[in-house]
């Protein structure tokens, strides 16, 4: 009766370590230029090599600009560390996905689009939203750069096994409400630290009828719950989004991995640490109004008052969060002055996230006081993107369409929201400073951010 | 690794909940450069005002706590992105233990890749080391017998898992660990090739 998870755990065990503790066999690295580069150095400055380079992939993403038409130079001091990933790479026998190259784009968004992730495997990289490639059925996590260096250097992770926890969305989805918005809705209601130790499955009548991408959606903050493994089981959507892709097996190989990979579903009896269900009924389209992910809302609701606050120091936390923001307690989130929008990163970046946004527009024209930004998650949705002429609609609204990267998910290429302003982003983290010094992030799925975008202000995308 | 035996110092109570790793050190630091010269960038965005000149309210600015070795913190201290910059900020500031009621999962085990010891206490027992802290209220974290001595002599027992505990004390690092298990892992590697050659 094992979970997906442990039955996934099992099969990587090269050997028990003891007191908890096993040794964890990898079947995937990904790299990227803020910490791939160093590590791979490291392994040669200790006199090793990497142990098993076919396993590992690099892709620049986090320092590189995203302006339209940039190159590695754009932006100087992302520009030293592609130029180290690119020479540690060659050395070591890496594949890089360089800059300009059509595989080339955010590492969880270019993973499960190459068919680099596959149910089943376990796959480490050194970035905490690793957890996104969990939405294949894969065992997918973060890591520092130590644990990095060791996973390049022997193939392996001593590793404690975590718990698992289980969370059943039931039912089916309200109009106008996404994967995003359920996450988030999730994130709220358990807490963000509430997945600490564990790996999370997500399961349910409302996440079977998901697609591959929103399932990648939904995986992506689990580390936002404080989980570093999100997972959601194989299933045909699952089979039909891998065919043919890049580094997916074909033929008998396929046909094999397929049946294994039918076995993968957790048993109906299986036993979880802690098992939730939600209400598809209970969730609505969602926006942050603090500075973590779990100060959340229905985009129709209210600020809380510190007084509602469970104890003192989350009053205070709110109270600290609310000054930061600019906001008052009790304050309607809907009509909230918008400066910025941000569409991309690694939660909310792929076709479907920005057809979704695109479908919004209707023709109309941002906000006049509004900078909007649509950063696609690689350059194959870019391209896609342009073939259903969906940067078109953006460029027509006032939208600018750039090139794919982390970019103001994480501020680290030198581009960020400034000092005060207020942006609705698609992506994971409103964080203190975290798209910019003074910047304040609401988060929020790509339909609401196009709709903020169009009104100057927080809105609902139903409405 | 730097080993870890025990500290002694003024713990200084910064008890906000999910203090996370953008906080402890700005990505801006972390591009382009080395672990050199981090200490002067943690907590910028709380320790230094938009001239550069240092904030006096940020507690760690004040001068009972300036340089301390051992942090005071909130549930999930270390949440969010898994820079491993964010330890080598604080060790780069002094800081060798951080005592919190949780931590962010990959926070935590960095720590433990550098010698900067990770305390799980309960916020109770937290809040009461807090009000004894300062100046003349010094506390240590001792590994070796698994407790933390409060500034009125209460010890206070903690748990830290065996192999990280014996990690810690000698200084080791996994790499060396791993490589000891390269037959297991070889013939691992041939099974698995054998079993699931997709993956």
């Amino acid at each position: 009766m094992p979970t997906m998870f442990d039955r996934i755990w099992d099969r990587h065990v090269v050997t028990t370590l003891g007191d908890g503790w096993d040794l964890l066999w990898l079947d995937r690295i990904l790299l990227h230029d803020l910490s791939g580069g160093r590590a791979l150095r490291e392994v040669a400055e200790r006199g090793l090599r990497v142990a098993e380079p076919s396993r590992v992939f690099a892709t620049p993403d986090h320092a590189v600009s995203s302006a339209p038409g940039r190159t590695a130079s754009t932006f100087p001091r992302g520009a030293q560390l592609l130029d180290s990933l690119r020479r540690n790479c060659a050395e070591q026998g890496v594949r890089l996905f360089d800059l300009g190259t059509r595989e080339n784009g955010i590492v969880h968004v270019v993973a499960p689009e190459q068919g680099i992730v596959l149910p089943g495997v376990t796959l480490a990289c050194g970035d905490s939203h690793t957890c996104t490639n969990g939405g294949v059925g894969a065992v997918a996590f973060g890591i520092g750069s130590s644990e990095l260096t060791q996973a390049l250097a022997t193939n392996c992770l001593p590793q404690r096994r975590p718990g698992t926890f289980r969370i059943r969305f039931e039912g089916s989805r309200a109009p106008g409400v996404t994967a995003k918005d359920m996450i988030l809705h999730a994130i709220g209601r358990f807490g963000a630290a509430a997945g600490t130790g564990m790996a999370l499955e997500f399961a349910g009548s409302a996440v079977r009828a998901m697609s591959l991408e929103e399932r990648l959606t939904l995986c992506n903050l689990s580390i936002e719950m404080g989980a570093r493994v999100g997972m959601v089981a194989p299933d045909n959507t699952t089979f039909q989004y891998l065919a043919g892709r890049p580094f997916a097996p074909t033929g008998a190989l396929w046909d094999r991995a397929m049946a294994d990979w039918r076995t993968l579903p957790s048993d109906p009896d299986a036993r979880f640490t802690r098992d939730e269900a939600i209400p598809m009924t209970e969730v609505a389209p969602q926006i942050t109004w603090g500075t973590s992910p779990e100060q959340v809302a229905p985009i129709t609701g209210t600020v809380p008052t510190p007084e509602q606050a469970r104890s003192p120091a989350e009053a205070e936390a709110w109270r600290a969060a609310l000054d930061y923001m600019g906001l008052q307690p009790g304050q309607k989130l809907e009509g909230t002055k918008v400066d910025w929008v941000f569409i991309g990163s690694c939660t909310n970046s792929r076709i479907e996230d920005l057809r979704a946004a695109a479908a919004v527009l209707a023709g109309r024209k941002r906000a006049g006081h509004v900078t909007a930004w649509v950063v696609p998650g690689s350059e194959e949705v870019k391209a896609q993107a342009e073939a259903e002429g969906l940067h078109r609609l953006f460029l027509d609204a006032g939208f600018e369409w750039r090139e794919p990267g982390c970019a103001l998910c994480v501020a680290a290429n030198g581009e960020s929201v400034p000092p005060g302003a207020r942006a609705v982003s698609t992506s994971n983290r409103n964080f203190v400073g975290r798209q910019g010094t003074g910047a304040r992030t609401h988060l929020a799925s790509p339909a609401t951010a196009a709709r903020s975008a169009l009104e100057g202000a927080i809105t609902d995308p139903r409405a | 690794m730097t080993p870890f035996s025990s500290v002694t110092g003024p713990a200084a109570p910064l008890l906000a909940a999910n203090v996370d790793t953008d906080v402890i050190i700005p990505i801006q630091a972390l591009v382009g450069t080395g672990k050199d010269g981090l200490g002067e960038q943690a907590f910028a965005r709380l320790r230094y005002r938009s001239d550069g000149t240092e904030n006096p309210e940020f507690l760690l600015n004040q001068k009972s706590w300036r340089g301390t070795p051992i942090l005071l913190a909130g549930e999930n201290f270390g949440c969010g992105s898994s820079r491993e910059g964010a330890v080598w900020a604080l060790m780069g500031m002094g800081v060798r233990c951080v005592i919190a009621p949780s931590f962010g999962d990959i926070f935590h085990a960095n720590c433990f890749q550098n010698g900067l010891l990770p305390v799980r206490l309960p916020m109770d027992a937290i809040r009461r080391i807090a009000a004894l802290s300062g100046a003349n209220g010094l506390t240590t974290v001792d590994l070796e017998r698994g407790v933390v001595i409060a500034p009125d002599g209460e010890a206070i027992p903690f748990q830290v898992d065996p192999r990280k505990r014996e990690a810690l004390l000698e200084g080791l690092d996994d790499i060396s660990l791993t490589l000891r298990h390269a037959e297991a892992i070889a013939a691992f590697r041939d099974r698995a090739q054998t079993e699931r050659p997709w993956q």
